[in-house]
């Protein structure tokens, strides 16, 4: 029989799932790979009786005693121990062993990984980093792991836990790592050789290593890692195994719709496995042994993917207001999905001003967004990309997220928009596009007077029609004014616009669109201004304050 | 935006909302003698169990029951208030159903909450359920390849008992009675456009729960008076404890804290979609009839020139409509979002 042993075993610890154990056991089997099972003292007499009966007798498969593993605790560490030990006992040939869990999944063929170790028989794959640069560890301690006292459970007496830690490090409570150990972390599933499993296994200091990381905190991911360093010839500190943690340290599970992805993994198991994932263990454990081709291993795009995942999660996706992110008034986030460009009163001063703009940047440029009595949206259209209406109630019902709607749905195309004091000049939505960093915000004071003087009406009514304006124009200069103001924001007044129009036109456009866009079009005409100054002097006289008019002569 | 209130503010409404909740749970009890129970159906103990309220659904069920078992759901509960149309049968005759029967009034329960909140705190504590109407159809990140229970695993080990999806409502191109689905088929095949941006939020502090509104609904029927749009906030999906009450339709809960299934630093968690099959061919004939019994959600007045208008099997079809592609097309326009389940 030991003729046909291969050289490497495998200790499989289980807990729930015992189908899928099973189901692994027979995968190592067939490849006569011998297989140490811990089955933990939680599972049931009758499910392990199951378990047992659905193996079988099996020269190759051995169960080892059973004890109650809880995640991070010392007992993991003595089943790992129990089983290496019965695995390097019954089967002399074995030269590696291979811990894994029943949540493992091996992704390639057992012949494939026999063969990668055959052509390194002395190396030891265990992730062993030095705990000086274990940065990489997510939620929890990393050096205070081996020199703290752990007399609580982290899962279930949390308060107690973080009591006890907090009350060593005030008394500066310290334990002693013994001597000649350097502490090494990394994960718990390893392949080791007979050489350097025996060495841990019988060394003459054993007793007093676990004496010591009995008391350490999760010493699954430290005992053999740092033994390791003591005993191993030939380290290559990489896990055969896969694992990728959530921001909680917590390991991600794999479902059917990982399997393209897990066949691009260079490692030869993964974890953890949903065990109804029913897809991944008839590929990886019958189907890709019947001659499907392999696939060029891309661990980066593994890599890529989950990033792209947690930074979702963790950063969301800017703009974006929805029924699961809802971002704080102050959060750090940008607060639109795309920059745009406001403007206030230059379609008043050049002629076909939107027209022109749409030329020159490319972007899209809308009329008045704000108007009371519809959406001018681009074209006069009904509405607009994301099915965004052109109703007035629906705009002014919310203002902020009709805004941030049309940002989403149009990114990552520009919007330009005309804004101006005789729009639906609402409070929180002039604040929240002053404080945008996406927004670009250019105000010529005073303008709406050229369109006054054009507007039918009496004078009378234009005088009452320039308080309002004049009033709501000071609001919106105010908030753009503001020491909390993140937006580009340039203002001039009327007269100070006047005395070079062009180039102040260039100066916003050029930061849209680049000089060359500006070169081929030139800046538009200026409107007509004729009677003008007999229109302010009207207005003057007929009782319009002088401070309304005084930043407009020119 | 989110802005949080102040802490003593924050108090006195999780004090005032636990009396809410006491008082709608004692609500819920009292209603309980209008429920007669139908057939009673074995259920395990771990089962993902649905709670519908029905009534004339006939043309759905099929579908209905057909989704939500693909989903993993493993035992149905209905409630069936006073069916004319063959639904009682159908849903009697099912393997995986419990069924009780009221003649009581819709309204008068609060659009069916109380009974919902009494079956519930009978059946329900510690199991995940589904809560759903027979025209909304629970889809979520990754939902063709991973069933009900692989999500609710997730969601317990990240502690979070409820899952949001919001109710996107499905609309035909053309006039709404153009084209008929038959029973048994996919109703998304027929209702295949929707409205990908044009929702609004409001945080509700009372609650702590989000207010959508938008859609198609608020595009057509109520242009006018947006503040009278439907509610499109749902929380389809709970890990259900005896302390909950359902305080408005499914769109909110209490105790409180069970609302906040939005992220307020900048990330996202997770949620689905409730797909809303309402306008079917069907819906021109039954805005008649409902119109007549007066049972509607909210001011039953209000929803005389909506009924109306449906009456009159408008186009809900605009240019800028977006066919309905699957969850991933969802996740990319930012309706739904994977939150963290890889």
């Amino acid at each position: 029989m030991s003729a046909q042993t291969a050289r490497l075993g495998v200790v499989i610890l289980c807990h729930t799932a015992l189908r899928r154990a099973a189901q692994l056991a027979r995968f190592w089997l067939q490849a006569d790979c011998p297989v140490v099972l811990h089955v933990d003292r939680s599972v049931s007499e009758a499910d392990l009786q199951a378990l047992k009966s659905d193996l079988g007798a099996h020269p190759l498969l051995r169960f080892s005693p059973r004890h109650r593993c809880d995640w991070g605790s010392w007992r993991l560490v003595l089943a790992s121990q129990e089983a290496s030990a019965l695995l390097l006992k019954d089967f002399p040939s074995v030269g590696h062993v291979l811990l894994s869990s029943g949540s493992c999944l091996p992704l390639r063929p057992a012949a494939a990984l026999l063969a990668h170790l055959d052509a390194h028989p002395e190396t030891d794959f265990i992730e062993s980093v030095s705990i000086t640069h274990a940065d990489w560890i997510t939620g929890g301690l990393s050096e205070e792991r081996f020199t703290l006292y752990f007399p609580f459970n982290w899962r279930r007496q949390r308060w107690l836990f973080d009591r006890c830690v907090d009350l060593q490090r005030k008394l500066e409570l310290r334990r002693r790592i013994p001597a000649p150990l350097r502490p090494h972390m990394g994960s718990q599933w390893w392949c080791l050789t007979r050489a350097t499993l025996d060495a841990i296994l019988t060394d003459p200091n054993r007793t007093r290593y676990e004496r010591y990381f009995r008391q350490n905190w999760i010493p699954d991911e430290s005992y053999f890692q740092t033994l390791a360093r003591l005993h191993a010839r030939e380290i290559e500190s990489r896990s055969l195994t896969l694992v990728k943690f959530d921001r909680h340290g917590r390991p991600n599970l794999f479902y059917d719709d990982h399997l393209q992805l897990l066949r691009r993994s260079d490692c030869f198991l993964a974890r953890k496995i949903w065990p109804e994932a029913e897809r991944l263990y008839s590929f990886f454990l019958s189907d890709q042994a019947k001659g499907l081709d392999p696939v060029t291993p891309e661990p980066a795009k593994i890599d890529r993917y989950f990033e792209l995942a947690e930074k979702q999660r963790v950063e969301g996706r800017a703009g974006l207001y929805m029924q699961s992110r809802f971002p704080h008034a102050d959060s750090a986030t940008t607060k639109s999905a795309a920059p745009y460009s406001v403007f206030t009163g230059f379609e008043h001063v050049f002629q076909n001003f939107d027209y022109w703009l749409g030329q020159v940047t490319g972007a899209r440029v809308h009329g008045h967004l704000f108007a009371p009595d519809a959406v001018h949206f681009h074209g006069g259209a009904r509405v607009w990309h994301g099915a965004i209406s052109n109703s007035a109630a629906i705009r002014d019902y919310n203002p902020r997220m009709f805004l941030t709607n049309l940002l989403w749905a149009t990114r990552p195309e520009r919007q330009c928009f005309l804004h101006g004091p005789g729009d639906v000049m609402d409070g929180t939505l002039s604040w929240f596009m002053a404080t945008d960093t996406n927004a670009q915000i250019s105000v010529i004071r005073g303008a709406w007077l050229l369109g006054l003087q054009d507007a039918p009406g009496s004078d009378a009514e234009k005088i009452a029609r320039a308080g309002l304006l004049h009033r709501q124009e000071q609001d919106w200069v105010e908030n753009l004014n503001s020491r909390h103001t993140l937006a580009r924001v340039r203002i001039w007044s009327l007269a100070e616009f006047m005395q070079d129009p062009s180039a102040r036109l260039s100066e916003i456009v050029r930061e849209i669109a680049g000089e060359a866009a500006l070169a081929a079009h030139g800046v538009p005409p200026l409107r007509a201004a004729d009677g003008f100054e007999p229109f302010l002097a009207r207005l003057r006289n007929q009782g319009l304050p002088a401070q309304v008019l005084k930043e407009c002569q020119f | 935006m989110f802005s949080p209130l102040p802490a003593g503010q924050e108090r006195w409404f999780d004090f005032r909302m636990q009396w809410k909740r006491r008082r709608l749970r004692a609500r819920a009890i009292a209603k309980a003698r209008e429920l007669h129970l139908l057939k009673a159906g074995r259920r395990g103990r771990a089962d993902i169990l649905l709670f519908c309220t029905i009534r004339n659904e006939i043309e759905r069920v099929d579908w209905f029951l057909q989704h939500y078992r693909r989903l993993g759901v493993q035992h149905f509960i209905f409630i069936d208030n006073d069916s004319t149309d063959g639904t009682r049968a159908r849903l009697m005759a099912e393997p995986d159903t419990t069924v009780y029967g009221t003649k009581a009034s819709y309204r008068a329960s609060r659009f069916g909450m109380d009974w919902i909140n009494f079956l519930m705190l009978r059946h329900a504590h510690g199991a995940w359920c589904v809560v759903a109407d027979a025209d909304e159809l629970l889809v979520y990140p990754h939902w063709e390849t991973r069933p009900l229970p692989a999500l609710t695993d997730w969601l317990d080990q990240q502690h979070q008992p409820v899952l949001p999806a919001m109710m996107l409502e499905l609309y035909p191109k053309g006039p709404l009675d153009a084209a008929p689905c038959q029973p048994g088929t996919d109703p998304t095949k027929v209702l295949n456009w929707f409205d990908a941006g044009n929702y609004t939020i409001t945080h509700k502090p009372l609650l702590d729960c989000l207010l959508i509104q938008g859609g198609p609904r608020a595009r057509h029927f109520f242009a006018s008076s947006p503040n009278r749009a439907p509610t499109l906030t749902k929380l389809p999906l709970i890990k259900w404890s005896f302390h909950n009450t359902w305080v408005n339709s499914t769109h909110s809960i209490l105790p409180r804290a069970l609302n906040r299934v939005f992220a307020t630093d900048g990330g996202e968690q997770i949620s689905g979609a409730l797909l809303h099959t309402k306008f079917l061919a069907t819906v021109v004939e039954k805005a008649r009839i409902e119109k007549a019994r007066g049972e509607h959600f909210g001011n039953a007045q209000v929803f005389d020139a909506y009924y109306d208008h449906v009456a009159r099997a408008p186009d809900l079809w605009c240019e800028t409509s977006t066919r309905f592609e699957g969850w991933q097309q969802l996740e990319a326009l930012g309706l739904i979002s994977r939150g963290g389940w890889v």
